[in-house]
């Protein structure tokens, strides 16, 4: 196991190809839940926490799949396994862990439809990743949308006492902001690791 | 039923990317280039129409409990046929889409529609809604890729319409994305507003 290639990918995922701002990967709750700082944070670390372990599940789901030929169904069953996926994890942490329940709770249900946890295993699958490559992209593929969104939502808590113009206000100023961010993100483009 | 009342709001007053706001990742992620953006809408049209006459169909067979599991296993199904006959017929543009094919499962704007319209009224309303909407989301996909196409590398739908070393590169990248549906979203505000004044 080549250390570098784990840093590289991990690399890559944070920062020079960032889910949201370079790959356009879960823009919706992007934008819905970066209103206020907290909630942005709880949403960042529940993404992180599926996104890897819809990374390990559907690694040996995809094996099976492929060694039954029906590499067609792969859309149809990875979402089924992410939506059953959070579905356990919500009643797990329910049972087990209710302070982190508590956190996580309202994010967790719409991590299902959010498209960078359905995205970062059909790339795993693109990009033929192995099975810890493929956690390890997860991981940071979240950690990376956390910081984008944490980012975001610092921005944005200052622009509710900010005055755009009136056309701008809401939305547009939001996405030119997130556009000023993926400008300062490119910056990271032609990053690389010397060896 | 009123076709040209869904026609309009499809288009205008309740267009799904410009009020609704859904379906944001396809709408930045593929408008580099004409082409792309019609068969990206035309993709989503379709799976539109036929997820919301399907659901429409089932409305009173699904319970009320597993409901958006349902929904998106019939919308899985259709994708997975969109991407299959792309593949097959249309390989360039099943290339330049990617992976955006396949996350059409997760657009918000089939669930939203299935969730709001569909699993409410009849098939044939449905279908006609699911037209009208998807109408309204390839319109905005339409001009956002033109601009794009136009000002980020100076061709039209692949004609070349001034010289490249004059494109603004930054419009055909990310970036371009963000500010482009922005600079949009703010115009038809403000376009509302006017409209709204002149009315009272």
């Amino acid at each position: 196991m080549q250390w570098t290639t784990l840093f590289d990918i991990a690399l890559g995922a944070i920062l020079v190809n960032n889910f949201i701002l370079a790959q356009f990967l879960g823009i919706c709750p992007f934008m819905g839940v970066s209103k206020k700082m907290d909630t942005a944070v709880g949403m960042g670390f529940a993404v992180i926490f599926v996104m890897g372990l819809a990374s390990a599940l559907c690694y040996p789901v995809n094996l099976l799949l492929d060694s039954l030929g029906l590499g067609y169904m792969r859309t149809v069953t990875f979402i089924l396994v992410i939506a059953a996926l959070v579905q356990f994890v919500e009643m797990f942490l329910k049972k087990s862990i209710p302070t982190l329940y508590e956190a996580l709770g309202v994010y967790l249900p719409l991590i299902t439809t959010n498209c960078a946890v359905l995205g970062v295993v059909l790339l795993n699958v693109q990009n033929s990743y192995n099975f810890i490559e493929s956690v390890v992209y997860g991981i940071t593929g979240g950690a990376g949308f956390l910081l984008a969104i944490v980012l975001f939502a610092s921005i944005r808590e200052r622009l509710e006492f900010s005055e755009p113009p009136k056309a701008f206000r809401g939305f547009p100023i939001a996405l030119v902001t997130a556009g000023l961010m993926a400008l300062c993100f490119m910056g990271f483009q032609g990053l690389q690791i010397p060896w | 039923m009123n076709i040209g009342k869904q026609l309009k709001e499809g288009l205008l007053t309740q267009n799904p990317v410009l009020v609704q706001l859904l379906g944001m990742c396809s709408t930045l992620a593929i408008t580099t280039t004409v082409a792309n953006g019609i068969g990206m809408g035309l993709s989503v049209t379709i799976i539109l129409t036929l997820s919301n006459i399907f659901i429409s169909l089932l409305r009173k067979v699904i319970p009320a409990q597993v409901r958006i599991a349902a929904y998106i296993v019939v919308i899985a199904g259709f994708v997975t046929m969109v991407d299959l006959l792309l593949q097959a017929f249309f390989p360039d543009i099943a290339e330049s889409l990617g992976v955006f094919i396949p996350l059409i499962v997760v657009n918000c704007i089939i669930l939203a529609r299935a969730e709001s319209f569909a699993s409410k009224n009849r098939p044939l309303a449905a279908a006609v809604d699911g037209i009208c909407q998807g109408m309204g989301y390839t319109l905005v996909l339409v001009i956002m890729s033109a601009i794009r196409e136009l000002l980020g590398a100076g061709t039209l739908n692949g004609v070349r319409m001034f010289p490249a070393e004059y494109a603004v590169q930054m419009l055909a990248l990310p970036v371009g994305g963000f500010l482009t549906l922005g600079f949009l979203i703010a115009l038809f505000q403000w376009a509302q507003s006017k409209a709204g004044k002149g009315g009272k």
